[in-house]
């Protein structure tokens, strides 16, 4: 099993596998960002009650829900460097943390920019809000770790602890908005139940939502993909693939 | 619905705009860094093997 899972993780065998994802969920990113954002703008209605404001939602919850799941794969890519070693997953959780940062952000901002026009602030101290911008402090944490240890396999070890552990938070911004009262609205879409919305606002949310995740795929496969290269230069497999040609002359 | 309209967005296009470009700065930016790397290190990298080989050749 251990051995299988080092040969299925090995550096070559991730730069391969990343190059494929790169292409084929670049190719679908572009399409679903075409085709979201031609619903999210031009073929969903307005709301009846916040009226055209209801188009940050198609940024604002596909920020929101990319914030949550990068946190749960840095965390899971975590968990394989604590207990296999497993090079590949430090380079990805480390590649996860400033796009989930990033997201975790947008997902605050565009809040913010909802929250004035329709709650008549910026921003309130909120369960689910709080809650967000806790992970915020998470993914910056985990950033400063990483780069205040020399040694990286260290580094990645010590943030992963971090991340392991802050995974706590998730559940807590998931339900904080049945556990406590807030301002801010429960979840209008589960996967237990029926959207309770308009079919092109659905369909508007789900595009961009994968739209979102397909970028990360790529965004995160790219960063990752690099630093392994550079940590791996003198192996066998990357003089194969960037020196081959040279040898054949 | 004519473009004015459009922007205009039933007076919350400042928030629409501004949440959607935020958005799409934020990703760009994001995504320029890391392809300039990749090609500055495949650079790199073949430069380097190039010169290994090349020494090895005279060496021998």
């Amino acid at each position: 099993m251990l051995a299988w899972l080092h040969r299925l993780a090995s550096p070559k065998r991730f730069h391969g596998l990343a190059g494929f994802f790169i292409t084929w969920c670049g190719w679908g990113a572009l399409v679903l960002f075409a085709s979201g954002l031609y619903y999210s703008l031009f073929n969903s209605p307005p709301d009846y009650q916040q009226g055209e404001s209801i188009r940050i939602m198609y940024i604002h919850v596909p920020a929101a829900w990319n914030s949550m799941f990068i946190y749960i794969t840095m965390a899971i890519a975590s968990l394989f460097v604590l207990v296999w070693r497993i090079k590949a997953a430090a380079a990805v959780a480390r590649a996860c943390a400033p796009l989930g940062a990033m997201f975790t952000f947008l997902a605050l901002a565009t809040g913010s920019l909802w929250g004035k026009p329709m709650w008549g602030a910026w921003w309130v101290w909120d369960a689910r809000l709080t809650s967000e911008l806790i992970l915020l402090f998470l993914y910056l944490g985990f950033m400063a770790l990483q780069s205040a240890i020399e040694d990286k396999d260290a580094a990645a070890r010590a943030a992963g602890v971090l991340a392991i552990v802050g995974i706590i938070n998730i559940p807590i911004i998931y339900y904080s908005v049945e556990w406590w009262n807030t301002l801010h609205q429960g979840a209008t879409i589960t996967l237990s139940e029926k959207p309770k919305m308009n079919m092109d606002m659905f369909i508007s949310l789900i595009l961009m939502s994968l739209a979102f995740k397909f970028y990360f795929v790529v965004a995160v496969l790219r960063k990752a993909r690099n630093e392994m290269l550079e940590r791996e230069q003198n192996s066998q497999w990357v003089k194969e693939m960037l020196g081959g040609s040279d040898e054949r002359k | 619905m004519s473009v004015n309209e459009f922007f205009h967005m039933g007076g919350h296009g400042f928030y629409i705009w501004v949440s959607y470009g935020l958005a799409l700065v934020l990703m760009v930016t994001a995504f320029i860094p890391p392809v300039l790397q990749e090609r500055k290190l495949i650079k790199q990298i073949t430069r380097r093997l190039r010169r290994e080989q090349r020494d090895q050749r005279e060496q021998s």
